[in-house]
């Protein structure tokens, strides 16, 4: 089973002015990919993903989950939502409640799950996203930036989804606290098989993680290909206001004063292999 | 979703009225929801009228958003309208059962639905025409001598602007906190009063607390660039009358005169 986007377009209007943000966008995402989504701000990544759990009702086109239409009149979207998990960028903004075990146990509460499932879900998401435990009785307001977002994405995978959507998860976080989460993300990937969507504006981070990348420019797919594929247009990616892998400019470089190194690698781990290749070769 | 709601309406356009000073705006204005209540006769109206359309055509903003104003205000209109109807005395004109409509009646209700209209869509002009940001500047500035009687009117005219800019800023934040709540699995629509009360919290409290934070960011903001209210501050637009300024108050000057002199011709006249 998949999500299989097809033919979606949507027109923002307000008072007046209509802005096209989605421009017949057809994908099929199968269960269980690692996707990423990149594109310049404003190229309609964020209102892309908020469709695919049905907060946005499509202008025109159909997206189907699992077979069945999200768009139709009956088909139930609460369902949906606990199936099709998405946080959003600055997550940090919806924490409420109390205290932060709280506020993660609204998710997996609303379901209807029982106390003792509910807290169960709350403990593990807050482990899996490597919140300490000593931070688990004190106000979410009293966190640190980086600390809320953990915890407003542990809110999110304590419904247990079948696919999570991060918009711009690391956005504002350290080096460190970076790779926490992505690895996290990669682990539950493949521990529990989840569909993972991760919108990012950092190359690396989806040439690292990512089996395949959609390049979303004026609300339009420019590119669905895998990472490989993706950052071997580096004109093309330049000209929207992307660009490649930084590792993948120092083969560039490397080529360019005479090395005869291959210039696809992504990844500081590959250009490592495809170096020591070429050093031992000589 | 809240997106839809205009507030503090301005439409952007490149017309005279645009980038006329805004306290020449609010003179004329107020100088005519005044002329609408000098005369109650019909040359008066349509004298009032031709102006207010001579100044529609000119501002370049479509008409439906005149209308678009009007549309809160119609249920008091039209209340208003039905008891001048029914409870003016005078000369009977038909009656059903015990209801009389009288020929006073039917004319106080016309010239008050005519008053109505100018007055709102005139005022909605205005709000169309200029930014929130200038009608503040102008009211500051219009309202100056009200200070030596202590009025604080710099700080009304700020925390006014500050206002302004917001409202859109929250709405955003509204929409999206509750987006991420459904996201969440919230559920707004079903469940008694109660219930439904208590699923406002969990927007309520992180819309207060980010309009706290962005309170204190703002005031932090302006103290760290030395802000320090109103007394001996200079403007980066200065407000000054510039020749079509002083054009567009001639015309209204000229609006006033003949309107004066068609409404007392108007008073002679047999309607
Ligand atoms: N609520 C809204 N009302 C009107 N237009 C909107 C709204 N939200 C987004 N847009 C417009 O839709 C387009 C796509 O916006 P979107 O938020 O999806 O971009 P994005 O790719 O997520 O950008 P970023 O990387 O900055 O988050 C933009 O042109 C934006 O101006
Ligand atoms: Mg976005």
């Amino acid at each position: 089973m998949a999500i299989i986007v097809d033919k979606l377009n949507y027109v923002y209007s307000d008072a007046g002015h209509q802005v096209q943000a989605l421009q017949d966008i057809s994908v099929v995402i199968p269960d269980g990919q690692f996707l990423g989504i990149i594109g310049h701000t404003g190229s309609g990544k964020s209102t892309f993903i908020q469709h695919l759990n049905g907060l946005l009702k499509a202008s025109s086109g159909n997206i189907y989950y699992n077979g069945e239409d999200i768009c139709h009149k009956d088909y139930d979207r609460k369902q949906l939502r606990s199936k099709v998990g998405l946080v959003f960028q600055y997550p940090e903004h919806q924490l409420f409640e109390a205290d932060v075990f709280q506020d993660v146990c609204f998710g997996p509460k609303n379901l209807g799950l029982d106390r003792k499932q509910t807290e169960l879900r709350a403990f593990t998401a807050l482990r899996q996203v490597g919140v300490p435990e000593d931070l688990f009785y004190v106000s979410p307001f009293e966190l640190s930036g980086g600390q809320k977002r953990r915890v407003a994405i542990a809110g999110v995978l304590a419904m247990e989804p079948e696919v999570l959507i991060l918009d711009e998860p690391t956005a504002g976080l350290d080096p460190k606290g970076r790779d926490d989460l992505l690895d996290q993300l990669a682990k539950l990937h493949k521990e529990r098989n989840m569909t993972i969507i991760l919108v990012s504006h950092s190359m690396e981070d989806v040439a690292n993680y990512a089996e395949r990348i959609l390049v979303m420019d004026k609300g339009k797919i420019l590119f669905d290909q895998t990472p490989k594929e993706v950052f071997s247009h580096v004109k093309e990616l330049e000209e929207i206001g992307l660009g490649a892998p930084q590792v993948t400019y120092v083969m560039q470089e490397l080529k360019n004063k005479g090395f005869s190194v291959g210039t696809k690698m992504t990844t500081i781990e590959e250009a490592k292999v495809e170096i020591l290749k070429v050093l031992k070769g000589r | 979703m809240l997106r839809d709601i205009t507030l503090g309406q301005y439409y952007q356009a490149n017309s005279r009225l645009h980038r006329l000073d805004p306290r020449v705006k609010l003179i004329a204005t107020f100088l005519y929801i005044i002329s609408l209540f000098l005369f109650k006769n019909i040359t008066a109206y349509v004298i009032a009228a031709l102006w207010l359309l001579l100044v529609i055509k000119m501002s370049k903003v479509p008409f439906k958003f005149m209308v678009k104003g009007l549309k809160p205000v119609m249920t008091i209109m039209i209340l208003t309208v039905v008891c001048n109807m029914l409870f003016t005395k005078g000369t009977p004109l038909f009656s059903v059962w015990k209801i009389t409509i009288t020929y006073e009646g039917l004319k106080m209700a016309f010239y008050m639905i005519v008053r109505f209209v100018m007055l709102i869509v005139g005022s909605t002009i205005m709000t169309l025409t200029t930014t929130p940001n200038q009608l503040t500047d102008g009211l500051e500035s219009v309202l100056k001598p009200l200070k030596k009687v202590k009025v604080p009117v710099h700080e009304v005219a700020m925390m006014m602007a500050i206002a302004l800019r917001f409202i859109p800023i929250l709405m955003e934040e509204t929409d999206k906190i509750i987006k991420a709540q459904i996201a969440r699995g919230a559920d707004f629509e079903s469940g008694n009063l109660l219930k439904r009360v208590k699923a406002m919290l969990p927007i309520l409290i992180p819309l207060f607390v980010s309009a706290f934070r962005r309170a204190n960011d703002l005031a932090m903001a302006m103290e760290s660039r030395c802000y320090r209210g109103g007394d001996g501050r200079t403007k980066m637009k200065p407000l000054i009358y510039k020749i079509e300024d002083k054009k567009a108050l001639v015309c209204v000057a000229l609006y006033l005169f003949v309107l004066v002199a068609g409404g007392i011709a108007g008073n002679y006249l047999p309607i």
